[in-house]
């Protein structure tokens, strides 16, 4: 975080006025590890760390509350610097446009397939993935494009991806709901709901491995794992909760709760509908924060972040949150009340972002269109690098199944099959 | 039963069999100079219980010794007592293996249930947890698609984790993480993860276990692409292929047997390490080809000895790799024999030997002088009661049946 002339509130600690700070130890944040790699809670101590952690349910907006409050005090206090505020505001924009140009795409023929759009939700995305290292790891699920494009993956490489060409970042092997990167840390991009949480609870015990077995001291890389409120009913939620927190692994558990899994309204799926409260089950955080305000998720993820790399272990994030369109291009959406819907268009967060910059003397009008123009020039300059790029050959087909080619075995004449140099093609007989 | 020597053709050197190497895209383009593995084989008829002395049988490319093999046809016996050798069982073997991989490369870690101060529940990782610390030998909790999916992440972050099924059977629940993300994402990330992990356990009929834990998941697997399958048999291939599996970068399944644990065997004391796809020659013969792997290759090799007693000569071939299958040792062998029988403990319906029975049609069909046979498990739930049990896998006397009605 840059620190240019305005003041920043800092992070806060999650606490609320009459309790104390939610921890599972004593109030001192050790990172270095115990000798005992398990849970060092005691029969005893789980009342008590439980009544600290119950919270009465005028508490869920205590964050909003609180930052209010402190606003109030001061009013040449901002949220974040007109840098921040920019680069966030950017991201954002880059969201909403990218994806309503893959819909106008798709309609048009050039990507096919399951493709899940993420408007309405580029706070979630922009508030926590902004606060990244690029050491630090995303895991998504198939609404990914934006959480590529928030962890630096440019544009032309995932709309490349999307075409389905030989230029997109997964080789248009993955198509939309495998968006990964080496280079920027994105574990993906998985079709099953659920199925990305174990690979960026592994994602994290590999930094807490490199710290202490490896002994790379100054490794605090942190993971997020993305998931909506339809997963968060899934057994692999919950066997990733415990095991994060078993282990102190530096994750943090982010709930995209949009209301809707497809056509199951969360109301219907779920017996307490209240996700942040399955954090404190399992000995962790568990925090609900309005997922339409970036400045208020950015809030919260500041302070998870902050305790994964300090090595206190995960948090639980239930970030209320809405998706402007259908849950997939083939989904009709006639569910959903559409009073329901008018009611979050009007928190739209880019427009709420907007109006905090402008209002708050942070940057102008003119400023914030010069952003839209450039973003607006990069995507449809995505658009042709994408629909110039050529499409894979057939040589491609068979290139990265193994990461070891000789995985295909010892043909009959004795060779490996992989040094036919035709092989790729799937011609030979596999 | 006398031992048996064979010299094979003339040497190659070895030192860029690619072995232990895995990286090297230096493949033994020697195998088609020579069209033959130089080896020096020696037999043993085996009953269940292995005898101490090595029953090493293999290509050359299997060890680091580089003495070249010419030398070797009239004086075998110099081969193997270069070094005594030392005796042990196939856990303790297995066990080996793991340690000195461990020992090599500091991120090779193991997760699994009881792994750690249980010491695993067929003792394969005893010792591990004390000597290498709680996080890298990782008790984990009952979860196995998670923590799958655990060592699936990690091993996309850089480390390479071996993951245990504390039975094979129990891997089904993680058959989300071994097909999508094990599997697949090596591709769908077009190239930029690899996944070197290892997941191994016990599966197999075994004395009376009951239906769940008697199961052969390497049918189930065979299909997903992207891994590979290997399956141990002896103390000496389940130390070689152990490394070998954790020293790919492809995902591995490895299967061991619950019965085959206790097999003991003399195995050399210098490091080797064993060639994932490759098959093992068990038994020269020129009668007919059996090929087996895991436990039923003991009862192929009880068969042997009847049928060597009533004229016959069996080759018997172990295939070890599951998929892929090693095409160039068992095409071989049916190009000498023409008649092929397969034995195996998967069920009927869907298993390797049926996939190994298209193989060969696909690719042999002129060398067959008869139709292929299979032996497999029947078609049911293992059974609990003990008589059940023995008709539900294949015995030797069906082995030697079926070979007198082959070679008819």
């Amino acid at each position: 975080m840059s620190l240019s002339g305005a003041k920043i509130i800092q992070p806060l600690c999650i606490r609320y006025p009459d309790m104390p700070v939610i921890s599972d130890q004593a109030a001192n944040c050790n990172t270095t590890s115990t000798p005992f790699l398990g849970s060092t809670r005691t029969l005893r101590r789980i009342q008590s760390v439980s009544a600290a952690q119950r919270r009465p349910a005028s508490a869920i907006v205590a964050v909003a509350d609180v930052v209010k409050e402190k606003k109030l005090k001061s009013n040449k206090n901002h949220l974040l610097t007109k840098e921040e505020g920019l680069e966030v505001y950017e991201d954002m924009i880059l969201g909403r446009v990218f994806e309503d140009m893959c819909a106008q795409m798709y309609y048009r023929g050039k990507m096919f397939g399951f493709v899940h759009l993420y408007n309405g939700q580029e706070a979630v995305s922009s508030g926590f993935i902004k606060l990244l290292k690029k050491e630090d790891s995303v895991v998504s699920t198939y609404r990914d494009h934006v959480h590529a494009l928030s962890k630096g993956v440019p544009a032309r490489a995932v709309m490349s991806e999307l075409f389905g060409k030989t230029t997109g970042c997964c080789r248009g092997q993955g198509g939309s709901m495998h968006m990964f990167s080496a280079e920027h840390n994105v574990l993906g991009g998985f079709a099953f709901i659920g199925e990305g949480i174990p690979v960026a609870t592994g994602a994290a015990f590999t930094s807490k491995y490199k710290r202490e077995v490896l002994k790379e001291a100054d490794c605090d890389h942190v993971t997020l794992a993305f998931f909506g409120d339809g997963t968060a009913n899934n057994g692999q939620f919950f066997e990733c909760l415990n095991m994060a927190a078993l282990w102190k692994l530096p994750i943090v558990f982010v709930v995209e709760n949009n209301l809707w899994a497809i056509g199951m309204s969360h109301l219907r799926a779920t017996s307490d509908p209240e996700i942040w409260k399955k954090g404190p089950a399992f000995g962790m955080p568990g925090v609900h924060v309005d997922g339409m305000d970036v400045l208020k998720v950015r809030e919260v993820a500041q302070e998870a972040i902050g305790r994964a790399r300090r090595g206190e272990g995960p948090t639980l994030v239930e970030c209320e949150t809405y998706r402007f369109r259908g849950h997939s291009l083939a989904d009709p959406d006639e569910l959903r009340d559409p009073a329901e819907k008018a009611r979050y268009a009007a928190r739209d967060p880019i427009t709420a972002l907007k109006k905090y910059l402008i209002e708050s003397k942070l940057a102008s009008e003119a400023e914030l269109k010069a952003i839209e123009k450039k973003i607006d020039e990069v995507v449809e300059d995505a658009v042709e690098f994408a629909n110039e790029s050529p499409v894979p050959s057939r040589s491609q087909l068979l290139e990265n199944v193994f990461a070891d080619p000789k995985g295909f075995g010892i043909g009959p004449d004795g060779r490996y099959r992989c040094e036919d140099p035709k092989f790729t093609q799937g011609t030979a007989q596999v | 039963m006398a031992s048996i020597f064979q010299g094979f053709g003339a040497a190659t050197s070895l030192s860029s069999s690619a072995s232990f190497d895995t990286k090297k895209l230096q493949f033994s383009s020697l195998r088609s100079l020579s069209g033959k593995r130089a080896s020096c084989v020696v037999v043993r008829s085996g009953g269940v219980k292995m005898d101490s002395d090595s029953n090493r049988i293999g290509g050359r490319g299997d060890q680091l010794v580089t003495n070249a093999v010419a030398t070797k046809v009239d004086n075998p016996a110099a081969s193997t007592a270069s070094k005594p050798g030392h005796e042990l069982l196939l856990f303790e073997a297995l066990r080996e293996g793991l340690e000195e991989e461990m020992e090599r490369d500091a991120r090779v870690c193991v997760m699994g249930e009881d792994v750690g101060h249980y010491g695993g529940s067929y003792k394969v990782t005893k010792g591990l947890a004390p000597k290498y610390g709680d996080l890298r030998v990782l008790d984990t909790p009952i979860a196995e698609n998670s923590f799958t999916g655990m060592g699936i992440g990690a091993a996309m972050m850089g480390l390479r984790p071996i993951i245990e099924g504390m039975n094979m059977g129990f891997l089904l629940l993680a058959f989300n993480q071994i097909s999508n993300n094990c599997g697949m994402l090596h591709y769908t990330s077009g190239g930029q993860f690899k996944i070197p992990v290892v997941i191994r356990g016990p599966g197999g009929v075994g004395r009376q276990l009951g239906a769940e834990h008697s199961q052969r998941l390497e049918s189930y697997f065979q299909s997903i692409p992207g891994i590979q399958m290997v399956a141990c048999s002896t103390p000496y291939n389940a130390k070689g292929l152990m490394k070998a599996a954790i020293r790919s970068d492809n995902p591995v399944i490895l299967f061991e047997h619950v019965l085959l644990y206790n097999l003991k065997e003399r195995i050399p004391d210098e490091e080797y390490v064993l060639n994932l796809e490759e098959a093992e020659m068990v038994r020269p013969g020129e009668h007919v080809t059996i090929l087996t792997y895991s436990r039923m290759r003991y009862h192929v090799m009880q068969a042997a000895k009847t049928l060597v007693n009533k004229g016959y000569d069996p080759e018997v071939i172990d295939i070890r790799s599951l998929k892929p299958f090693d095409l160039y040792t068992i095409g071989n062998s049916i190009k000498k024999t023409h008649r092929v029988l397969i034995v195996e403990e998967c069920m009927r319906t869907g298993g390797i030997g049926a996939s190994l029975t298209a193989a060969i049609t696909e690719n042999f069909h002129d060398y067959l002088d008869a139709p292929i046979m299979c032996l497999s498990s029947q078609d049911v739930p293992t059974p609990y009661a003990g008589t059940l049990e023995e008709w539900t896998v294949v015995q030797p006397p069906q082995i030697v049946a079926a070979v007198e009605q082959l070679c008819r």
